[in-house]
């Protein structure tokens, strides 16, 4: 005899898809970039992806504790893992330990459980740590490590890595330098023309990555193939990443064929800085982005506008964060006035009206 | 990009995994053992249930009428066997509650004694007043599991002179068959009812839509259909909710039904394919509706298959036809897994909605550890009906109802598709249900406690005349007394 069920509502069958399992599936498509780009910068960029990844699942768990809940179950969905890792790739590779530290802290304490936890923040917590640390720590968030790969001679070894990462770096001048952005926006100040600056730019090393950069941002080609393999999975939708390099490219075409020695090419554009990052894995944030197909294209277009916008004439060279950010407050905005037309209405939700034959 | 600008033909909808192949593959069971008892519920329909006008003890024979339709939307109910009437009372109906509803308990005698049936010799002599009579007569409503008095829609469709009559052979809910077993055994008699239909709503043209995963069930149609060229038989797209009366209808013509109206004032009615062959059965065979084909599978189901069945058979008596595993049912589903009903216990009739009933292991079924909304806006992706659950779910979550009827959540069809996705597992769709009936429940207490005070001011302001009243007649009373007095004193004055 089957015994007495308890009721439930449909559906009774379920798509095989789970929160966690979308966080797996977005770092698998960032692991081969974040590989890359800790081959490229040695071990000192190691040890801030793991202090920082470390340090946001020990923040997410503080957080659940003191709201009394169970912090394990809650540390399994991957979000926090995946918080700390976005992050971790925004941040210059050679930063010291507490620079991971600390904008875990900002990405997991104020960027999300303030807001409630998983779901109900505003801006992207990685976004926001981002920002708040450039800001706060100017000297360390734009001292970029030159390329030095794991195992090459003139690289730190695994004790110097210890060394750069708790106590300092030395002797800069040998190690950093500027990024392509930066030098481009420098150079500028100079008076300076395109042509003589870029002179030594290679784009093909730009776009695999060899490149001073932020440590998961220099690999145009590792990002965009981890970021078209989630939109072939399901996990993100087209609308936001093409939006938001359509738009880029579209307003660099123009002002670069009007003056090709002071404005920088659509594909110098695409192939530096955060800006394929941002535009596959950042931008797309479920919770912060809006939830219509026409809202998001709307997102990512101007996504697209402000960080051309701020390349170009703002004071940082490049604006990826702060354009995310903006727009994640446009957000709801954006909800709001955009959405689906219900079935037998029109926009405005009044019935249609019954045509006359 | 086009999309953009035009309207879109399909919008929203899931593909769910399909199930379909092991009762799909098999004809239907005809041999199933005449149940001892059947439990014939009176309401099997929308609208007024049906009222009994036999006693108990009484002797009916197969096909009598048992209860009478009473009202304009109601639909009788027959004796789908021979045999003697236990009892008139209130028994479980197959409903998530399964609250008692009004029950004729028949118990048979295994003689299967028909009435006297009248068939009729060529039945496009009718009225096709007269089609929507015997069809009414017949007890037929839809049996997709709307269950709307079939009739109605004939008529309706008269009076609206639709232009389009569709059926509906889309069979989108994963697990069932029936409906494709249906077309694939009995073509020419759907097609037969189809003509009929026609000749009931006095309309020119039908389109028999299937979905594309029923290849010979499309076959068997089209070949059925061949030599009549008013009725197109077509494939649709496999996509839940493909047989949502209003995707569909916005699939084939491309109109749209607006919301508060009905379809036939579009010029469009669309019945389904199992309805069709009811209306043959009832208008060439004179034969009410007796039996349906009920879809019996799930894991825990050992033989399943699609077999015919008499109405008012208990699910325990198909469950053990079918060999289900009690050990292994973690679910009951009467209808499909998307958008049926789950049942308590098996002690419950099938009725002429039953398309399927599943029993489902724990294994099949969603997930159900919920998480938070990640905001992955795949529900506002996959609503049929442009809606954004996600939002709806949020107001309903913190009791802002009348925010959530603001976003549309009267327009909820309860299809399951953001349930169905959602990867945190939040059952939507019952907050939507429940916030449908949280928000009629607090319709009907405004209306009721408005009602009361009305009936106090109109007692109060009835009170007043009254005592208004009688101060004027109290008065009336002491001038006339006076006046009496007065010419009384006259009187004796002059005398």
């Amino acid at each position: 005899m089957i015994p007495h069920l308890k009721p439930t509502s449909g559906a009774h069958v379920g798509a095989k898809s789970s929160v966690s399992q979308i966080m797996w599936q977005v770092m698998l498509a960032i692991s081969p970039a974040t590989v890359f780009g800790i081959w490229c910068f040695g071990w000192p960029a190691l040890n801030l992806f793991v202090i920082t990844i470390v340090s946001a699942v020990g923040f997410e768990a503080f957080c659940i504790r003191l709201q009394g809940r169970v912090a394990i179950p809650v540390i399994m969905d991957g979000s926090a893992l995946l918080t700390g890792w976005l992050l971790a790739m925004t941040l210059p590779p050679w930063a010291p330990w507490w620079i991971g530290v600390v904008g875990s802290g900002l990405a997991i304490v104020l960027g999300k459980q303030v807001y409630g936890g998983l779901g109900q923040n505003l801006f992207n917590p990685a976004m926001l740590a981002r920002v708040a640390l450039l800001i706060s720590f100017p000297i360390e968030m734009t001292t970029w490590a030159n390329v030095s790969p794991l195992f090459f001679s003139d690289s730190p070894g695994l004790f110097e890595s210890w060394h750069i990462t708790f106590a300092g770096l030395e002797n800069l001048d040998a190690t950093t330098g500027a990024t392509t952005l930066g030098y481009v926006k420098t150079e500028f100040s100079q008076n300076r023309l395109l042509t003589d600056i870029l002179k030594d730019y290679s784009g093909f090393l730009n776009f695999i990555g060899w490149t001073r950069g932020s440590m998961g941002e220099t690999s145009s080609l590792l990002l965009g193939l981890g970021g078209v393999w989630l939109i072939r999975q399901g996990v993100i939708q087209w609308h936001i990443p093409v939006s938001l390099l359509f738009m880029v490219a579209f307003l660099a075409s123009i002002f670069h064929i009007m003056d090709s020695e002071h404005y920088i090419s659509p594909l110098l554009h695409l192939n530096s800085g955060a800006i394929m990052c941002v535009a596959f894995f950042i931008a797309t944030d479920y919770v912060t982005s809006p939830n219509t197909k026409t809202g998001q294209m709307v997102f990512g277009a101007g996504c697209g506008l402000l960080i051309f916008v701020i390349r170009t004439w703002g004071a940082y060279p490049e604006g990826a964060g702060f354009a995310v950010l903006l727009m994640n407050s446009a957000t709801p905005l954006i909800d709001h006035y955009i959405r689906p037309r219900i079935y037998g209405r029109d926009r405005k939700g009044k019935p249609l009206e019954i045509p006359k034959s | 990009m086009l999309s953009f600008f035009t309207r879109q033909r399909i919008r929203g909808g899931v593909h769910a995994e399909e199930h379909k192949t092991e009762t799909a593959a098999q004809p239907i069971v005809h041999d199933f053992p005449l149940p001892k008892k059947l439990y014939i519920p009176l309401q099997q329909h929308v609208g007024k249930p049906a009222e009994p006008l036999i006693r108990v003890g009484d002797h009916v024979l197969k096909g009598q009428l048992l209860a009478y339709s009473q009202g304009m939307i109601s639909a009788p109910v027959h004796a789908p066997s021979s045999g003697i009437i236990l009892d008139v009372n209130d028994y479980p109906a197959p409903h998530p509650s399964a609250l008692p509803i009004r029950t004729i308990v028949l118990e048979t005698d295994g003689k299967e004694e028909w009435l006297e049936i009248h068939p009729v010799e060529d039945p496009f002599q009718l009225s096709p007043e007269d089609i929507s009579l015997r069809v009414g007569a017949a007890g037929i409503v839809g049996l997709g599991g709307a269950t709307f008095p079939t009739a109605v829609k004939l008529n309706m469709g008269r009076e609206n002179h639709i232009d389009t009559l569709i059926i509906n052979g889309a069979e989108c809910e994963p697990y069932l068959s029936c409906d494709d077993r249906l077309m694939q055994e009995r073509a020419e008699q759907i097609i037969d009812g189809v003509r009929l239909m026609l000749h009931g709503m006095e309309t020119e043209h039908a389109v028999v839509a299937i979905e594309d995963n029923k290849p010979q069930a499309f076959l068997a149609m089209q070949t059925a259909a061949a030599s009549h060229a008013h009725i197109d038989v077509i494939q649709i797209p496999t996509r839940y909710p493909m047989g949502w009366d209003r995707q569909l209808i916005r699939y084939v013509t491309g109109k749209e039904v607006p919301v508060g109206s009905r379809s036939s004032e579009i010029g469009v009615t669309i019945h389904n394919v199992g309805t069709a062959y009811a209306t043959h059965k009832a208008i060439r065979h004179g034969q009410p509706l007796l039996s349906r084909v009920v879809t019996v599978a799930g894991g825990a189901v050992k033989r399943p298959m699609n077999v015919e069945v008499p109405l008012g058979t208990l699910i325990s008596e198909l469950f053990n036809f079918c060999e289900v595993n009690a050990d292994e049912t973690a679910r009951i589903i009467m209808g499909g897994p998307m958008m049926g009903d789950s049942l308590p216990h098996i002690g419950l009739p099938t009725v002429k909605a039953t398309s399927g009933i599943l029993a489902l292991t724990q294994a099949e079924l969603k997930d159900s550890d919920e998480k938070p909304c990640i905001r992955c806006a795949s529900c506002v992706t996959v609503c049929p009906a442009g809606l954004r659950p996600l939002d709806m779910a949020n107001n309903i979550r913190v009791n802002q109802l009348d925010a959530a009827v603001d976003i549309g959540l009267k327009d909820c069809i309860s299809c399951g598709c953001c349930s169905y996705i959602c990867p945190s597992n939040i059952p939507l769709v019952q907050y939507f249900k429940y916030a449908s009936g949280e928000v009629m429940a607090r319709q009907q207490a405004a209306h009721k406690s408005e009602q009361t005070k009305r009936l106090i001011d109109d007692r109060n302001a009835r009170m007043e005349r009254i005592a208004q009243q009688q101060r004027e007649e109290e008065l009336a009373r002491i001038a006339a007394k006076a006046e009496r007095e007065r010419l009384k004193a006259e009187q004796e004055a002059t005398v």
